[in-house]
């Protein structure tokens, strides 16, 4: 299973990929890989974390082909929805960024306010977590539990408790999408 | 009376004696230095075995291959970070740096100030004849302006390093400056500097007159020796500022700065750190804190 | 302390400073430079609570004479940098060689020359790694290709650097320091950890008469050894000899301390080479599209195999020679313009058709690039 999360640096896109990879990694002992984009930019610019999760070990970790694209902003679904398989599955910022005709290749689009919930609690800065929730939620690549630990694991200590609802307003917002419509959901699978 | 001959010395018991004679021309201050530098450290009363002497290349980079102590002699300029990552992983150990200007304050230059800046617990005896002499009498950073090197056929159009200046702008906390001459207060201020800790600085004024003095009116090792004792003004915490070497002008020596006390070294506040998440589950061997007294007899 | 045993989720970067404190790095000196920064920082922030030592130098030969210092303070010690770095640290390299101290150097290659392109990847360092420093010396180099190698095989530089009193290198890649794969930290009690030899007694010592192994013991300082260690040509007793025929004992001492043991050092994988007829030859990151190109082929029936170059230096010329025997031809993917494919045409000598397989730096080859030139070949 190949997946890219992209956005604008400082959306938390790297911190996504690392607690995706890890997840897979070291609580469902699946193989994984993740790749964070690097270059001078720091905040502002582009940014992609590509993620690989398998059950086989991983040859080739550094792809440009994917089955999930999750764009958070517009320039880098503009980017990166090339980089998408033919029947493959997008997830967007339903504010941020618009889907264009090129998403008709994708099988499934599923769209979550990600950033204006994170708002709603606080902070915009855990709308990646929310992001990774409805991720959880639609997809079941990896276990609500070992997610959620892994979120715990990977954000800082005095931020755990706002990541940790970011997380489950994410859930539960994808259960309520998947709910509406249930093949969508084992579409995934 | 006859002369007599003696097959030894005192401190032979230093010296690798079999690896005698050295490679000094008749008239270099480097031997005068050495002889100091081992009165100094018999005065201070510290045990041989726990000093280690670094060197770089030159002159005086081959001064450790003389002393029966552990000695390394480095690359060219890089005696102070050799020695910096050797008293961090060894902080009960003396460490004296003894090289030339051209290693230490030229080629090495970036790496004396930031050791200073920092505060390395090192004692640098820094050995300044004026020029690169190993390599034939090239100008270096500390040649005078207008001095007549190989490399200045018509006088050194730059100006100098002052290294007292130098030491102390960059921090170093003890700063001295003696000469090949005045050997005694020289041993004296080794001996004091050796109790001091944190990043010490002792230039030695030296002669060389094979690639130096013989190109600037100073043929002999005695007529650089004369230029100090007509010249120099021995003058305690004198402003390192103007301690700059200009050719008919006084030369200041003496101890330009003494901060040492209280002032902790980059090995303390790096041990102590570990120290802070380990507590007594690791021994840390700090050298004792001995304090010399202010007069070391003698 | 080291990491406990179990599984973690960690850059490549990240694992290279986990292996060095599993082996006993108590002291690291660096310089920030891109890509290998983030080592330096993991270092820091570690170090202190493992009971080691992190200090910043003012540049990178500062670093790597700090790490000879402290190697012989009696830690063992590192440094990480990239190429600009690792061009300033060559004259130090020679210095470590020449005096034996055991130091670990960690080159996380960049696109070069010059400042070329700090973010992107490169393996334009295999030859400088080598002969980068002047005069006739050996070093050893390793080049892991996954997250977990860089853990197992910088334990296993620490070990090599201990054991032959030389420096070793890891020549890692940008894109491999970057990686974040899984990582398996195993028991201690499973893993050899080698220490230095020390002198057995301190009556007539010669701190450079090697043993049987033409490795000499390393003393340590402070206790009465009085030894002078030096960048000058040296006899057994360390004295600096300018003396041809000292230097001809010294020199194929250092050479063939390393080269006597090239079997034991020499490490290498390979992947479906059994009936291979095109092998592939690469290294660090390359062996990952590499790996997928072989499945590819030999799921179009073609009979071609990998051999990952874990152990550069000393290069496994025995090794190829023997391939030489077997394959027709030998594809050499690298992240330069042909380096190693220098050493591989030498030991191949005429056997069997070599190609090079060049990326200029910047990008690693795609799977399909790979395979490409397998079918060209075929």
């Amino acid at each position: 299973m190949e997946i890219i999360i992209c956005g604008f640096g400082g959306q938390g896109i790297v911190r996504a990929g690392y607690i995706l990879g890890y997840a897979a990694a070291v609580m469902e002992d699946k193989e994984s890989s993740f790749v964070p984009s690097y270059g001078p930019e720091a905040r502002g610019g582009e940014c992609a974390s590509r993620i690989v999760i398998s059950n086989e070990r991983i040859d080739y970790p550094f792809i440009t082909t994917v089955d999930i694209l999750i764009a958070m902003a517009q320039p880098a679904y503009n980017k990166y929805i090339e980089y998408l398989k033919p029947g493959g599955i997008i997830l967007h910022d339903e504010d941020l960024v618009k889907p264009d005709e090129r998403a008709s290749k994708a099988s499934e689009i599923y769209s979550v306010p990600a950033t204006r919930i994170a708002e709603r609690l606080g902070n915009r800065i855990v709308a990646n977590i929310v992001m990774l929730g409805f991720f959880c939620a639609v997809t079941k690549i990896i276990g609500y539990d070992a997610m959620k630990k892994a979120v715990e694991a990977g954000v800082p200590a005095r931020f755990k408790e706002i990541n940790l609802k970011a997380f489950d307003k994410g859930y539960n917002y994808g259960l309520e999408v998947i709910g509406k419509d249930k093949r969508k959901a084992l579409a995934v699978q | 009376m006859p002369m007599e001959f003696v097959d030894h010395h005192i401190r032979d018991k230093y010296l690798k004696v079999d690896r005698l004679p050295h490679i000094w021309c008749p008239g270099c201050g480097i031997g005068s230095i050495l002889n100091a530098f081992l009165l100094g450290m018999e005065k201070a009363e510290v045990d041989p075995d726990q000093v280690i002497v670094v060197s770089g290349i030159g002159c005086t980079g081959r001064v450790p291959g003389y002393l029966n102590m552990d000695t390394f002699h480095t690359t060219h300029g890089r005696a102070i970070p050799f020695a910096v990552g050797l008293k961090l992983a060894r902080p009960d150990m003396h460490v004296v740096v003894f090289s030339g200007d051209g290693d230490l304050v030229t080629i090495g230059g970036n790496h004396f100030i930031h050791a200073a800046r920092r505060n390395n617990d090192l004692l640098v005896i820094l050995v300044n004849n004026f020029n690169y002499g190993m390599t034939g009498g090239q100008v270096g950073a500390t040649t005078p302006t207008g001095a007549i090197t190989t490399t200045t056929p018509y006088g050194n159009l730059e100006r100098p390093f002052n290294i007292p200046y130098l030491a102390a702008a960059a921090g170093a906390v003890y700063v001295a400056r003696w000469t090949s001459l005045h050997v005694r207060r020289l041993a004296w201020s080794i001996a004091e500097a050796f109790h001091r800790k944190g990043f010490r600085v002792i230039e030695v004024l030296s002669q060389c007159p094979t690639t130096f003095g013989r190109r600037n009116k100073m043929p002999e090792g005695i007529d650089m020796l004369r230029w100090y004792r007509d010249n120099c003004v021995i003058q305690h915490y004198a402003d390192p500022k103007d301690a700059e070497i200009v050719p008919g002008r006084k030369i200041i020596i003496g101890k330009f700065i003494d901060i040492t006390d209280g002032v902790e070294t980059f090995e303390e506040k790096a041990w102590n750190l570990v120290r802070k998440f380990l507590g007594d589950r690791i021994e840390i061997p700090f050298r004792k804190g001995l304090r010399c007294p202010k007069e070391i007899p003698g | 302390m080291s990491l406990s045993p179990g599984i973690y989720f960690m850059s490549g970067n990240s694992a290279v400073a986990e292996g060095a404190i599993f082996a006993g790095c108590r002291f690291f000196a660096g310089y920030p430079i891109t890509p290998s920064s983030e080592l330096a920082e993991r270092m820091a922030a570690r170090l202190p609570r493992v009971g080691g030592i992190f200090i910043q130098m003012e540049d990178e030969i500062g670093s790597i004479m700090a790490i000879i210092g402290a190697s012989w303070g009696g830690l063992k010690a590192m440094t990480a940098t990239s190429g600009p770095g690792f061009s300033l640290m060559q004259e130090s390299i020679g210095f470590a060689a020449i005096t034996e101290t055991p130091i670990v150097i960690c080159d996380v290659q960049r696109a070069g020359p010059s400042t070329g392109m700090p973010t992107y990847v490169g393996q334009g360092d295999v030859m400088q790694a080598k002969w980068g420093s002047h005069g006739p010396y050996e070093i050893i180099a390793v080049s892991p290709s996954s997250v977990q190698e860089c853990f197992d095989l910088t334990i296993r530089a620490f070990n090599l650097a201990e054991k032959y009193r030389v420096p070793v290198i890891i020549l890692m890649d940008e894109r491999l320091s970057h990686l974040y794969e899984k990582v398996r930290v195993p028991r201690k009690e499973d893993v050899i950890i080698v220490n230095r030899k020390l002198p057995k007694s301190k009556k007539n010592f010669l701190p450079y008469l090697a043993d049987a192994d033409l490795i000499p013991p390393m003393p340590p300082i402070g206790e009465g050894y009085h030894f002078h260690v030096t960048g000058l040509t040296h006899d057994e007793r360390g004295y600096p000899k300018i003396d041809p025929e000292v230097q001809d004992r010294l020199v194929r001492r250092l050479c063939d301390k390393i080269r006597y043991h090239a079997d034991e050092i020499i490490d290498i994988q390979t992947y479906m080479m059994d009936n291979a007829k095109i092998a592939v030859v690469a290294f660090g990151s390359v062996v990952r599209p590499a790996i997928k190109a072989i499945k590819l082929a030999r799921s179009k029936g073609i009979k071609a195999g990998l051999i990952n170059l874990r152990t550069i230096w000393p290069f496994p010329e025995k090794i190829i020679r023997e391939y030489a025997e077997k394959v027709h031809t030998f594809i050499v993917a690298e992240i330069n313009y042909g380096q190693i494919v220098h050493k591989v045409r030498e030991s191949v000598n005429g056997k069997a058709k070599v190609v090079l397989l060049p990326k200029m730096g910047g990008a690693i080859h795609t799977p399909e690039e790979i395979l490409n030139e397998i079918m060209e070949a075929r």
